[in-house]
């Protein structure tokens, strides 16, 4: 087992510790579970996991109050779990069922929650960004100081629109955080083969956004950049960009072989710089919690993901008369 | 030797215009360059240079006068000691506008034999009998129904290229920068796609945008966040992400102003589920129309005409007034055929309905005001009163509004039709520039009278 990080966040609390813990244990359990439902036909279409990325969310979402919202790609279901969606509900949208989010009309890349301010789950890449900081856009109007998280990939990132969204989120001080995850390849083109930029924060510096690269499997790290992001944006200051230095374990979508990396790479990186490992190790060498705790965690995620897969499947279809119903508000 | 001064045309398209002012008096010297003249068009007070240079010979027309039709002679420039009598006659206003028009109706005029028809106006019951009217252009009636919404909601702000410092690059949204300030009325940089996804978003997150399009050709950069983001979303959340947003904006041909910048994308929008399309005709429909789109909780497509904007009609001189979508507007009820319009589309369609009186055909002509939805009731009541019908409009003709309606006529009224629709369409091709080919590409109200007489086998 890799310790390559000594607990030097003194500040960092066995609760908080013990809950990125099994926030991200849930996503990942979720998105194993995901797969498994996937090769038994019960979810179609495209499907992307998020395992390996766990971090990023999870430690973001501890740096937002109530009001904040959040809006992604497709590969979305690690942000819905991170911002309190249920995990039955997010499942029973995999399966197409009545009891999901979209009552099955959405699918794995367009789900939402006006309750918890999900705002997509947008299977166009790149259109998430502009529609984010539309988001904060209509925050900055009503005067109030909460902040949109607008995620978006290092595929996303060669985008025009993204720039077009840089300059006036800059111009009009709108209260977004633009969060690059850069897991290295857009489906299977890596960075060094689309881009001759070092990073993708720096882009921003052009239009006067400041920003950083952070190392988004430490979620400790994350949730660092990301209270320095969110105090940015809620003093009046306008948009921030964090670049979090990711990983996908899992090919693009479920019809990926990756064929673009080496498994030696894959390998190397659940190894040395797994974003759940880290935390356990944290909480294991500082004697904050013991073996029979986190299986304890294991156990009671493992029940929570399960139950979501039994609802998911049990959930009827929905009615025939659903076709014709929200085309329309 | 004395030149003529022409009225210039200051804008594509500008076919007469305001002498707001005078800069020089007879006897003046006039140095080439020289700011001479204030013009108003229908769009903004302009600056008129001389290209000649000599002394200020006569002044043909005063300051003040309106309605001063393109080169039509302003100013006798002569040189010095020359008399301004000696200038040549004022030339007769080269003669381009509807002559193709005129030439084609001649052999219809010809053949005018039958009693003509007796005119039907039917009266519009979107607003009560004896409400009182007032004169208004629909670029009025359009910056009226967005500055009443702006009064009455906080929540509804425009943005978009020149809206506000410029008062708008057609003018619709003068003022309204004045009377609601900088963060209501958002100047945006080019950048369609960029401002069109903000304004989604912004939607989402509880404000009610109107988007201005210079022209609908610019909406083309924006076309995924109108189709992708703004349409599709209520459904895919499951009723949960509703979008009430207006996308407005120049559609269709304007004049000269070649392929990129004329196309008309009403049949392209109506395809949408999830969207709704609106595209009128007079200023009462457009004022009515927008302040009914600015209250809906969907995305609306509302599609002006830049040749309709300067066009004056009769509005309802209400405080508050609003027309329901998927409401069609019987313009004139007739007997023989049904031309069913929108728009622009509808100048032909009264056009022709006029002509064909004079031959004693009664045409019934509809104007559906609304894309989607589209009031089949209303035409489909029309076609089997009628048997015959005739669709116009400035699209293409793949895939036009025509091709729908006569799809739907023939599925749902086949047994009331004595002739085969026909759609009148603009042409099959980019729209050229040259003068004589871009009259060419659009539909005529020539080609609309052909194709009555054929439906009617005349």
């Amino acid at each position: 087992m890799a310790t390559k990080k000594a607990p030097e966040k003194s500040n960092v609390s066995k609760e908080e510790l013990l809950k990125f813990y099994r926030e991200m244990l849930l996503i990942r359990r979720f998105e194993e579970k995901a797969g498994q439902l996937y090769g038994m036909g019960l979810i179609g279409g495209f499907c992307h996991l998020y395992i390996g990325q766990e971090a990023v969310v999870v430690g973001l979402e501890a740096c937002t109050k109530e009001g904040d919202k959040r809006i992604t790609s497709y590969r979305d279901h690690g942000h819905m779990l991170a911002c309190g969606m249920d995990a039955n509900g997010v499942m029973a949208e995999l399966t197409g069922r009545e009891g999901g989010y979209s009552r099955g009309k959405g699918g794995s890349m367009h789900m939402f929650s006006r309750e918890k301010h999900f705002y997509g789950g947008h299977g166009i890449v790149g259109a998430q960004v502009p529609l984010g900081a539309g988001l904060a856009f209509a925050d900055k109007y009503k005067g109030n100081d909460n902040v949109t998280f607008t995620y978006f990939g290092d595929g996303a990132a060669n985008q025009g629109q993204v720039y077009e969204t840089y300059n006036m989120a800059e111009l009009w001080a709108l209260p977004v955080i633009f969060v690059i995850e850069n897991n290295h390849y857009a489906m299977g083109t890596s960075q060094a083969r689309s881009t001759k930029s070092e990073t993708l924060f720096g882009r921003g510096l052009a239009y006067g956004i400041p920003g950083e690269q952070v190392d988004g499997m430490d979620v400790l790290a994350v949730k660092e950049a990301g209270e320095k992001a969110v105090a940015h944006c809620r003093a009046g200051k306008g948009p921030y960009i964090l670049e979090m230095m990711t990983y996908r374990y899992r090919g693009h979508s479920m019809s990926d072989p990756a064929k673009y990396r080496t498994r030696e790479e894959v390998e190397k990186m659940k190894s040395e710089k797994d974003a759940i490992e880290h935390v356990r190790d944290l909480l294991l060498n500082a004697g904050l919690s013991s073996d029979e705790e986190l299986k304890a965690i294991d156990k009671s995620i493992k029940e929570v993901v399960n139950a979501s897969a039994e609802f998911a499947k049990a959930s009827p279809e929905p009615a025939l008369s659903e076709l014709w119903t929200d085309i329309y508000a | 030797m004395a030149v003529d001064v022409l009225m210039p045309a200051l804008s594509p398209t500008m076919e007469e215009g305001t002498l707001a002012k005078w800069l020089v008096k007879e006897g003046d010297v006039v140095k080439s360059g020289q700011i001479i003249a204030e013009i108003e068009t229908d769009k903004a007070t302009m600056e008129f240079e001389a290209v000649d240079e000599g002394i200020v010979g006569r002044i043909l027309i005063a300051e003040g006068t309106s309605g001063v039709k393109v080169n039509t002679a302003i100013m006798v420039l002569v040189e010095a000691g020359e008399s301004a009598d000696a200038a040549p006659a004022p030339a007769a206003a080269p003669v381009v506008a509807a002559a193709p028009v005129a030439a084609a109706a001649a052999p219809v005029a010809a053949a005018a034999a039958a009693a003509p028809v007796a005119v039907v106006s039917k009266a519009s019951a979107d607003w009560p009998e004896g409400t009182p009217m007032k004169t208004m252009t629909v670029r009025e009636a359009l910056r009226e129904a967005m500055a009443e919404e702006m009064r009455a909601n906080p929540a509804v702000m425009l943005m978009g290229e020149e809206v506000g410092e410029y008062q708008g690059a057609y003018k619709i949204s003068q003022g309204l920068l004045d009377e609601f300030g900088p963060k209501r009325v958002v100047d945006t940089p080019i950048t369609e796609m960029g401002f069109t996804g903000i304004a989604v978003g912004a939607a989402w997150g509880g404000l009610n945008p109107i988007v201005e399009f210079m022209t609908f050709n610019f909406a083309l950069q924006a076309i995924d966040h109108l189709l992708n983001s703004a349409a599709k979303t209520n459904y895919m959340s499951g009723g949960q992400l509703g979008c009430p947003i207006v996308f407005r904006g120049a559609n269709g041909a304007a004049a000269r102003v070649g392929a990129q910048h004329s196309q008309d994308f009403t049949a392209w929008y109506a395809a949408i589920p999830g969207l709704k399309v609106v595209s009128p005709y007079s200023a009462a429909d457009a004022k009515g129309l927008l302040k009914q789109a600015i209250r809906d909780r969907n995305p609306v497509i509302f599609l002006e005409n830049e040749i309709m904007y300067g066009q004056s009609f009769e509005v309802p001189d209400l405080p508050d007034f609003t027309i329901p979508f998927g409401k069609a507007r019987i313009w004139r009820e007739g007997t023989d055929v049904t031309i069913v319009s929108f728009s622009i589309g509808m100048k032909y369609a009264l056009e022709a309905a006029d002509l064909l009186a004079k031959e004693g055909i009664s045409a019934e002509v509809i104007d559906l005001r609304t894309l989607r939805p589209i009031d089949y009731d209303t035409v489909l009541a029309s076609v089997q009163k009628t048997n015959r019908c005739v669709t116009v409009e400035e699209g293409f003709p793949v895939g036009s509004i025509g091709d729908h309606l006569a799809s739907t006529i023939m599925q749902r009224a086949f047994d009331y039709l004595d002739a085969p629709v026909i759609t009148c369409t603009g042409k099959d091709v980019p729209m050229p520039y040259a003068a004589n080919l871009e009259k060419l590409a659009l539909v005529t109200t020539a080609e609309v009278v052909a194709a009555v007489k054929s439906v009617c086998y005349r």
